[in-house]
């Protein structure tokens, strides 16, 4: 199954929930707001981090740029750029997107 | 019963009095419109000659972090305009030190220099205000 969370979660709570909810072998990309939970030195950081070990996480590489945080993302997330958000899609069964 | 002023004939007071003015930013930019927003509302009070000041708190201090580029996503990279708000006489930039360091960031990441105030100095700024923007 694929997550997608959108919103940042220094001001939503859906990457929270994503990671409550999340099954491992699932993954989650973080897209818009959401890539700042790719981030590192943050609160949700550490969370991340940890999911790391049971999920896959991928952030959209244009989002990251628009914002700056190209050289903050913690090590071990995949960056994908539109074709690969595609591909992970289509890859999975089903997609959750926390809105 | 006064006479009217017709709009032309504005008392000295309420044509010269300035007004603190402070802008609150709260938001993350590209993810909503607000950080945009809040920019075209600053430039257009430019306009004005009133005293205003800059606040980037929460998600806001996001807005002004280097390194910005916008092509990949098509949206307009608006981060240069903080450098340039000096232009326009607008000098007052704040940004509360919680909240950067809060995401993993320092005065170095952001394009444009800074007064850093604690949660506390931040209140008394925004407790001196005539006038609160919240964006």
């Amino acid at each position: 199954m694929l997550h997608i969370v959108n919103k940042s979660p220094s001001e939503k709570n859906a990457l929270d929930s994503c990671l409550r909810t999340v099954k491992k072998g699932s993954s989650i990309l973080l897209i818009e707001d959401g890539v700042y939970g790719a981030t590192k030195g943050t609160a949700a950081a550490g969370k991340l981090a940890a999911a790391m070990a049971d999920v896959q996480v991928f952030a959209l590489w244009p989002d990251l740029e628009a914002r700056g945080m190209q050289d903050n993302v913690i090590d071990g997330v995949k960056q994908v750029d539109y074709a690969g958000f595609v591909d992970l899609v289509a890859a999975d069964k089903n997609v959750q997107s926390w809105l | 019963m006064t006479e009217s002023t017709g709009g032309i004939d504005m008392d000295e007071e309420s044509s010269g009095t300035i007004k603190k003015f402070a802008f609150v930013n709260r938001k993350a930019p590209y993810g909503t419109i607000y950080a945009l927003e809040s920019l075209e509302v600053v430039l257009i009070s430019a306009a004005f000659d009133q005293d205003v000041s800059l606040v980037f708190m929460d998600d806001g201090v996001y807005e002004l972090k280097k390194g910005q580029g916008t092509k990949a996503v098509g949206m307009k990279n608006f981060s240069p305009t903080y450098r340039a708000l000096e232009g326009y006489d607008i000098e007052k930039l704040y940004v509360e030190k919680e909240s950067m360091e809060a995401r993993g960031l320092t005065e170095d990441d952001l394009v444009v220099p800074v007064e850093v105030l604690t949660s506390e100095e931040m209140a008394t700024l925004m407790d001196e205000q005539d006038v609160v923007l919240s964006f």
